[in-house]
């Protein structure tokens, strides 16, 4: 609890890392169940599990999960509908409750802290935006420091910031509803949004699914460079295994709600496992057709 | 077309202020009362299903019982509310008018604001509430920022629905005492005054359509985020109260209220004593068009202060008395019953208003038709027509077995139109009222009742417990007492039931007064 109580205020305002440093030193000293290593994100053999309502079958969304992300880290989390992808980021700021296993979250276990703080410092960003249609885009990038309680003109500057920051035009576009929005635009919205508290931590729920492949792959270049530049510790999930290749450091793949396998590309392609092997094949063989296909001059 | 020549549209204007006000009132309290009730009822039950089905249902059906009916039944039951408040607490409330109208008014009002403040609510894509949850919003802001703004249009649809149901119907609020445009329908319906019915459909539809146009521009402000609108139309809504609230208060507050039933000659008789305690310096206004069983009630809740009432009624429907005595024991036994409830019997008037049997003047002497027991052996073969009461009254049913009475058809009528109907053969037999003016405007004849089968129906004055030892007020009705015999009455009452400006209780009472005051 120390942690968002005591600088999770003073960061968002003030925008200093040290206080953050400092803190989670002194919950480091507290919570004897943080594992010390420099992970942001943890979870140790997390399960959940869905009644499904009356009559209906149980069904086990994740099975004894253990993932660790780094902080800095870029985690795509790769796998197909059902494989429990979105359920383990979700269990991540608390949508959802885990049933077994401990998550922690910039070391605390989840379920000590207010699920309500915990949203408000970490980013998230859904599918196909979910931006308040009857907001405007500053009202929509602005909520979360609204709820915080920061004053009115420190809002809207980080609103300028943010709209810069994502590459949209202030006159254009700051006063707009979500519906005069392109798709693309909207999705910039929505990573400015889950950006405007200034979260160490962004989780992105295939944010750039519905996308067409020019826009696509713009965004993706765009968010990788703001990972980057802005220090965060970014989890994303995604069913494309050379959108996860191309944009994360490290890969996470499931099915049927276990962890088959985890690491960069290369470590991926030593796996034994079936699936995980499959899952590699469409990318490289894509690739490898892609070149035959186009001239080398051509290709650029 | 000199339609708008007519006097009576003046006199109808004169009374709008008086109507509006109260209708205004009425609805406006009732709407609000809805919604304190249906908006939070609506919030909690979105996402609990069995009371989201409960709360629909019941709504439902509150709304498939007719206006009129849910009105008349606040009535007993805030009657009986009072009297346990009264006994239990020590303290009462009056059941009649403004109260009940609103309860049953806001409870009318509940179905629309329910259903489409729920459907609204969960017509919110389920994307969007994750993303208030995620974005870290508490469920109250969740509610506040996201769901409720999303489901404005829904939901101010239901509420202007709402508006306009409450408003149509307070024109139902008359019969149980709470004054409203509805006033003009009732009277305009009784005393055959077109013009009053006209202005007082008009005069609602008006009230509707503007408070529906408010209520539109409040929305349309809230969905474009223009404050100067939402404020316009709040504004508009706030003058409309405030004016309809002035007259109320320079109302003075010492005047004597005087009941009037719901047809002609209750009309005529309440604006005689009107204009008779006006004369003598005393203020005056009427209730009129108050339900038969609802006027007693209010006069001994002292709710009104007076008003004209006939022994057989009395005997049969409040003291629930079936045998059939002699006019004077019931008279006698009248009063005495009467006094227990502290109501003072003043005296008779001097006439009687008997449901009596009564057909055309020739068919009747072709049939050598002149009392119920002649009409007997051929009723088998005849139709008969009465008012919506008489056929569940011990009249009837004493009629029936005194006589063997079995007609082939019974109907029920408005009683102004009954006279036409035996008039025109359109049914054979209709159970008049001796007082009426149109049995002689129309050739009928009243039928004998040898066996005193119909009790004596003498018209009475009857004063409130509160008003029991008021002696300006008995002073100024003496003349009244004993003056008006039957013949005068139904002369009056036809004149009353006639269609031009001569025909208002107001005239009619005056041309009364100088009748009677010259005897």
């Amino acid at each position: 609890m120390a942690l968002p109580r005591a600088g999770g205020r003073k960061r968002l305002a003030g925008g200093s890392r040290l206080a953050d440093c400092s803190a989670i030193a002194v919950s480091l000293a507290e919570n004897p169940r943080r594992m010390p290593t420099s992970s942001l994100i943890s979870y140790a053999h997390v399960g959940k599990t869905f009644d499904g309502g009356r009559g209906a079958n149980r069904v086990v969304a994740v099975d004894d999960v253990s993932l660790d992300v780094a902080e800095g880290e870029f985690l795509a989390v790769v796998g197909g509908s059902g494989s429990g992808k979105t359920t383990l980021l979700r269990l991540a700021n608390r949508l959802i409750d885990a049933d077994e296993g401990h998550i922690t979250v910039e070391g605390e276990d989840v379920r000590n802290v207010d699920p309500i703080g915990l949203r408000r410092r970490i980013g998230y960003v859904f599918q196909s935006g979910g931006l308040f249609p009857h907001l405007s885009v500053a009202g929509n990038i602005g909520i979360t420091p609204k709820l915080l309680g920061w004053p009115a003109d420190e809002i809207a500057a980080r609103v300028d910031e943010l709209v810069d920051l994502v590459r949209l035009d202030r006159a254009q576009h700051r006063d707009r509803l979500p519906h005069e929005l392109s798709g693309g635009q909207r999705q910039r919205v929505g990573v400015a949004r889950a950006l405007a508290a200034k979260p160490r931590i962004v989780l992105m729920d295939e944010p750039f699914g519905a996308l067409d492949p020019l826009t696509r792959d713009a965004l993706g270049d765009d968010y990788r460079e703001l990972h980057r530049r802005l220090g965060l510790t970014t989890v994303m999930i995604t069913h494309d295994m050379t959108e996860a290749m191309l944009l994360a450091d490290r890969i996470a793949i499931m099915r049927g709600g276990r962890l088959l396998a985890q690491g960069t590309p290369a470590e991926l392609s030593d796996s034994s496992d079936a699936y995980v092997g499959e899952l590699l094949r469409t990318p490289r063989r894509q690739a490898e057709r892609l070149g035959a296909l186009l001239p080398r001059d051509g290709a650029a | 077309m000199n339609l708008f020549a007519d006097p009576r549209w003046s006199e109808a204007l004169g009374h709008l202020p008086d109507y509006l006000g109260n209708h205004v009132r009425v609805s406006v309290t009732a709407l609000a009362l809805g919604l304190a009730v249906s908006l939070p009822l609506a919030i909690a039950a979105r996402n609990r299903r069995v009371l989201r089905g409960a709360l629909l249902g019941l709504a439902s059906i509150v709304q498939t019982v007719p206006g009129l009916a849910l009105l008349a039944l606040f009535y007993p039951l805030l009657l009986a509310l009072a009297a346990v408040s009264l006994s239990w607490f020590g303290f009462g409330f009056s059941a009649f008018g403004f109260l009940p109208a609103v309860l049953a008014l806001a409870l009318y009002s509940m179905l629309p604001v329910l259903r489409n403040t729920i459907t609204g609510l969960q017509g919110v894509d389920a994307a969007i509430l994750e993303a208030a949850q995620g974005v870290g919003m508490t469920p109250l802001q969740s509610l506040f920022t996201v769901e409720l703004p999303l489901a404005l249009p829904v939901m101010m649809a239901g509420i202007r629905t709402a508006a306009v149901w409450v408003i149509g119907t307070a024109t139902l609020s008359t019969p149980i005492g709470q004054t409203s445009l509805g006033n003009y329908i009732f009277a305009g319906l009784q005393t055959q005054n077109w013009v009053f019915v006209l202005f007082g459909c008009l005069s609602a539809a008006v009230l509707a359509l503007t408070v529906d146009q408010l209520l539109a521009l409040i929305e349309n402000g809230l969905r474009n985020r223009s404050r100067m609108r939402a404020t316009f139309g709040g504004a508009g809504i706030a003058v409309l109260v405030a004016a309809t609230l002035v007259p109320a208060m320079t109302r003075s507050q010492t005047t004597y209220i005087i009941g009037a039933k719901t047809f002609a000659e209750q009309y005529v008789l309440s604006a005689l004593m009107a204009q008779r305690l006006r004369a003598a310096g005393l203020s005056a206004s009427s209730r009129e068009g108050l339900g038969s069983n609802v006027i007693f009630g209010a006069l001994a809740a002292n709710d009104i202060d007076v008003y004209v009432d006939y022994s057989g009624t009395l005997w049969a429907n409040q003291f629930q008395r079936s045998d059939i005595r002699p006019r004077q024991e019931v008279l006698n036994e009248l009063k005495t019953m009467l006094a227990k409830q502290n109501i003072t019997l003043l005296g008779e008037l001097g006439f009687e208003n008997a449901y009596a049997l009564v057909m055309p003047r020739k068919r009747a002497e072709q049939l050598g038709i002149r009392s119920i027991a002649d009409l007997a052996p051929h009723a088998a073969g005849m139709s008969m027509a009465a008012d919506y009461e008489f056929f569940s009254r011990p009249e009837w049913a004493g009629l029936k077995k005194a006589y063997g009475l079995s007609f082939r058809a019974q109907r029920q009528m408005q009683p102004d139109f009954m006279y036409a109907a035996a008039a025109s053969g359109e049914v054979d037999v209709i159970a008049g009222y001796t007082s009426d003016g149109l049995i002689a405007k129309y050739d009928l004849v009243v039928l004998a009742d040898p066996r005193h089968a119909i009790p004596p129906y003498d018209a009475m004055v009857l004063l409130a417990p509160r008003r029991a030892g008021d002696a300006a007020l008995r002073a100024a009705l003496q003349p009244l007492l004993g003056k008006i015999d039957i013949a005068v009455m139904r002369e009056a009452n036809l004149r009353a039931a006639g269609n031009d400006a001569t025909s208002s209780p107001d005239a009619v009472a005056k041309w009364l007064w100088e009748k009677i005051g010259t005897k």
